[in-house]
Formats: C-alpha cells, structure tokens, sequence
C-alpha cells in the first residue's frame, strides 16, 4: 500500500471489489459435452450461484413411445444414452417382458448381458476420453476413442450399426454372435487393454490432470444419496451400490466381478471408478463367453416375437405373425412395471404401463443424469468457474437421456 | 429376472408392505395396495403424502434415503384398469419409485388425483432430489407441487401452452417458438 493511500484511509482491496458478474455458458459452449445451459453469478473466478437449463434435446420421448407398438419403441431407447445403446434397449426389453411374463432363453441373457457390457465400455471410453479432452489431454482421447472404435467393430458384426443397435427385441434379441467372434474379442481386448494402460500412463498420475480433478466437484455421501446419485458417482463416494449386485438380473449372479468404489466422492475417484470399471466389464464379458450354452435367442411364442425373416419370407404362418406383430403390436396385459439395470451412469429405471394392447400406455424413463445434473448447483457452488469443466465431465451429462 | 404374477394384483405380502399395511392402515391413510410382478405399491391419498413420505423416510425398518423416481400418469380413457381409480373419480396419478440403499428394498407409492384438484405437497423437503422431478411432471402432465421452491418449467421453454404429456394433448399439434425472453 502507498504511503498516500494509507494517510487517506485507502483501502486498495475493498476499493477495487468489483460486483458479481453473471454469464451464459452454453447452450453449445467447445468445453463441455451436451448441450446445456449454465446461467452462472461469477464473483471474480468464483461461482457465486448457478442455474442449470437443461431441455435443448428434448424430443418428446415419451410421447412418441406412446403413438409406437410396442416393439417400435427400441429405436427411441437407442437415442437416449446414445454412447451405450444396446444397455437401454436391454433395460426396456426386460421391462416389457416382466409386463409379459415371460422369461427368454438362457443363451439370450448371456447375449444380453454381453451386448450390455460392451455399451457400458463404449459409455466409459467415450466419457473418461471426452472428460480429458476438455481438460487439454487431446492425445488421450485419442487412445480412446481407437479403443471404441474397435468396439464397435465388434457391435458391428453382431448387429451391423455402430451406434444406434437396436439389437434387442421383446422376448429375445434380433442375431447370434457371427462366426470367429471370439477370436476378434480375444484381438481386439487385448488391443484395448495396451490402450488402457498407455491411458492410465498418460493421466493418473499427471500433475496438471490430478491438479484439475482432485478435490474438486466433492459431494458427500449423505448428500449423494439424497440426490439420488446413482453408478459410478455413487460409488466414488465409497457406497458400493450397483444394480448388478444389489439385485441381480440377466446373469449377472454367475458372473464374477468387482464393485470399485471411491473414497472422496471428487472429480478424480469418479475417474477412477469408471477406469476400473472398464477392467471389470472386459471380465464379465470373457467370463460369460466362456459359460455361454447353445440354444435358442428368442422365446418360441410368436404373441410376443417377430419370426425370423427367413421364415416370414417362405412360410405362411409366420408371415401371418408377422403381419399381427406390425399392425397389432404384441397384446401386452394392462399392469405397470418398474425395471431397472444398471446403466452408463447409473440406475437405469423403465417404469412401463400398459391398459392392454398394442401401444405402451406410458414408457417411462428414469435417466441417471437428470438426478446426477439437478445436484450441479451444490458441487460447483464456491469453487473455480475453471473446476465447473471437469466436474460436468465427470457428471457425464447425456442431452439424449437427460432431455429425452 | 423377477417373474410376477401375470393375471393383475397379486397379494403376496412382502416385509416391507406388512408394515406399511400394519402402520399406516390403521391411520386410514391406504386406498389400495398390491405388488403385480414383484414390485410392492401402495397408494394412497394426494393429500396424506407427506405423513406417507415422513414415515417411509424415517421409519428404522423402511428408511427410504433415495428418491428413485418420480412421475405421473394420465389415466384419461383407461381409469377401467385401474379399479380404485373410478370411485375418486381421478384421472392422473403421481408416482414416486422409492429405494433404500441401506436395506435394499424398493416401494412404489402412488397418488391419484382430479383435473380439477391437480396438486399435491412436494416432497423436495424430505429428497432434496425431488427437485426436478418434480418440475418436470408439472412441466409435462401439469401436476402443481405445493411449496416447491421453484416450480417452472424444465425440458421445454418458458411460454409452452398446455401440458404435452396428457392424453388430450394432440401429438401432432404444433406450437410457434417464442422470441428471445431477455
């Protein structure tokens, strides 16, 4: 301080107190993923207050699914967690089937449950690649999203999309693994697992990446939970729910694997869960190959499942089937059902209704990021405006599911 | 997979229903209970929600800390199938999927509701999470929460007439898009 200013009682610090400042980050901002809206109250570089708009990919989900039959609804699911579809396609199915009360094949629980972990792998690379992306680290992205790419490859020859697989079906799922699968599996999980590690070289133990991400976007466990926060940033706050465990479905009991948790709830454990969660799904994946039997893919009741091409095309019975599935739409009994899986994000819920017939009476979605994005505000409040970019990326904000 | 009875409400009684029934029956505050396919559901008065929501949060042996999910229904042309429905004369129902991390245990809580008499208490006092849910069903079905802190509308923008997601709403019905609101 001046030796003047100090004679007139100046004080520089309170003097050049500037006021709050509030800005638009987003809708569509180069640092996050998503499209969404934060309205922040900036004091100098710290988040005053903030306001979350989320709705730009809203696309009436849930009306459309209500105008479709039943089996038309698959390709809505897909475009809800767009980064692991075939994990929304699984939860649905299920869901419709409990409607139902059917239970399909065991050979189709372990093509599920295989197709399910595959777009958790995808869900992971695309979310840990994409957070290190807009923390700087383009090379690691990069690894990544190679590491995705081939993983679709694999989603390819079993469904032929790469994206939107729309591979399950009420009562089964639409095609068998193609011949040599498992050589390809074998190839390309090792491939993967050389990515991860050149990853994990790359970023855990980086000074400028563990500087951004530790001991930011901290929640506690009991604000976690009043949240509802569910999946990996649950987890990372050391509460080791996961759907898979706590109430099993598909094959998930004969399947050995582990639940990472955290201990911190912050930016870098959520990290840290989900890169070791990719570990754990490649071993369930191996595990059910290895136990998977022979047998049939769909339910042999044609109420509830398509007939196969093949037959439609050559047979007069199936195609009779074929045309009541189309125009009718697979007669569900009236009910309500609430199933939930374990996706991407967390806990996955279908809370289905049907009044009896073809068209869903209401197909709810319970979308793990809409809860994750509601506790936006008390994870970034008093921190860095800088520290909103890696928490947002570790939150994992899906428009598609979020939105729907 | 859980497989459930398929011909409508089944009475098997769970632990957890047993004491809701056991708790809150006496108090008169259940219109119906069931669990079809596994999933136990109560429902109960619009009105008594939040003596429902107070006793399943805090009762030692429920301890509902997680707000799964939060929804409604609009039953308009379909009340048939859910019988308590007709004699309230209730057209939508608000839905709320509970689960307990501690005891992992899930419950279904339903409470039916009038068009004319479309609100309810929030619950954001009890699940802080509550929050959007619960904008987004007045968003979309219309439901008021009272004493909800910011009650305004979430997926779709400020200016949106009417409520998309009942029954009576056109799918095909289209809306202008508003200007700029600042």
């Amino acid at each position: 301080m001046r030796e003047e200013d100090r004679e007139k009682g100046y004080d520089f610090h309170k003097k050049s107190h500037t006021d709050t400042m509030v800005i638009n980050m987003g809708p569509s901002h180069p640092a996050t993923h998503g499209t969404v809206k934060f309205f922040l109250t900036l004091d100098g570089e710290i988040i005053e207050d903030i306001d979350v708009e989320i709705g730009y990919l809203h696309r009436a989900f849930e009306k459309e699914c209500e105008a479709q039959k039943w089996n038309g609804v698959f390709p809505y699911t897909d475009r809800l967690d767009y980064t692991a579809s075939a994990l929304n396609n699984v939860g649905y199915a299920m869901a419709a089937e409990r409607l139902i009360g059917i239970e399909v094949p065991e050979r189709c629980q372990y093509l599920r449950t295989i197709v399910s972990e595959m777009a958790r792998l995808s869900g992971h690379y695309t979310n840990v690649g994409a957070g290190a992306l807009e923390l700087g680290a383009l090379t690691a992205f990069i690894y990544f999203i190679e590491a995705r790419e081939l993983l679709w490859d694999l989603m390819e020859s079993i469904c032929g999309a790469r994206l939107t697989h729309n591979y399950v079906r009420i009562g089964g799922v639409t095609s068998d693994l193609p011949s040599g699968f498992r050589e390809n599996i074998k190839r390309i999980f090792a491939k993967n697992r050389e990515l991860w590690v050149d990853f994990d070289t790359m970023l855990t133990k980086n000074r400028i990446f563990l500087d951004r991400m530790r001991d930011t976007g901290a929640i506690s466990q009991k604000d976690a939970i009043e949240w509802g926060f569910t999946g990996p940033c649950l987890r990372a706050t050391g509460v080791p729910y996961d759907v898979r465990r706590a109430q099993p479905y598909l094959v998930y009991d004969r399947v050995d694997f582990d639940i990472p948790v955290g201990s911190t709830g912050d930016n870098f454990d959520r990290y840290l869960v989900r890169m070791e969660e990719i570990n754990q799904s490649m071993r369930i994946i191996e595990q059910c190959l290895e136990q998977m039997p022979d047998g049939p893919i769909n339910v042999d009741d044609p109420r509830w499942r398509m007939p196969s091409k093949d037959d439609s095309s050559t047979k007069m019975e199936p195609l009779i089937f074929h045309f009541k599935q189309i125009i009718e739409g697979p007669q569900i009994p009236a009910g309500e059902v609430y199933q939930a899986v374990e996706g991407c994000n967390g806990e996955l819920g279908y809370y289905l209704v049907s009044s009896g017939g073809g068209k869903p009476w209401k197909c709810r979605v319970r979308p793990p990021s809409f809860a994750l994005t509601a506790a936006m505000p008390l994870l970034v409040k008093g921190a860095m405006l800088a520290d909103l970019i890696p928490t947002f990326d570790m939150i994992n904000l899906i428009g598609g599911e979020c939105d729907r | 997979m859980s497989q459930g009875d398929n011909k409508g409400y089944g009475v098997v009684d769970s632990a957890v229903m047993a004491r809701v029934r056991a708790k809150l029956g006496p108090l008169g505050l259940i219109l119906h209970t069931h669990n079809q396919h596994g999933d136990d559901t109560v429902v109960v008065q619009a009105d008594d929600i939040l003596q429902v929501m107070e006793f399943l949060r805090h009762d030692p042996a429920m301890s509902f800390d997680m707000m799964m999910d939060l929804t409604a229904v609009d039953y308009l042309g379909a009340e048939r199938t859910h019988p308590y429905l007709e004699p309230l004369k209730a057209r939508f129902e608000v839905v709320y999927h509970l689960y307990s991390v501690e005891k992992n245990h899930r419950i279904r809580v339903k409470a039916p509701l009038t068009l004319e008499n479309c609100y309810i208490n929030s619950v954001t006092g009890i699940w802080a999470g509550a929050d959007w849910f619960e904008r987004e069903a007045f968003d979309l079905y219309g439901v008021v929460f009272r004493g909800h802190p910011n009650l305004k509308r979430i997926l779709l923008y400020e200016g949106f007439e009417g409520h998309p997601l009942r029954k009576d709403y056109d799918k095909f019905k289209r809306q202008p898009l508003i200007g700029p609101v600042n």
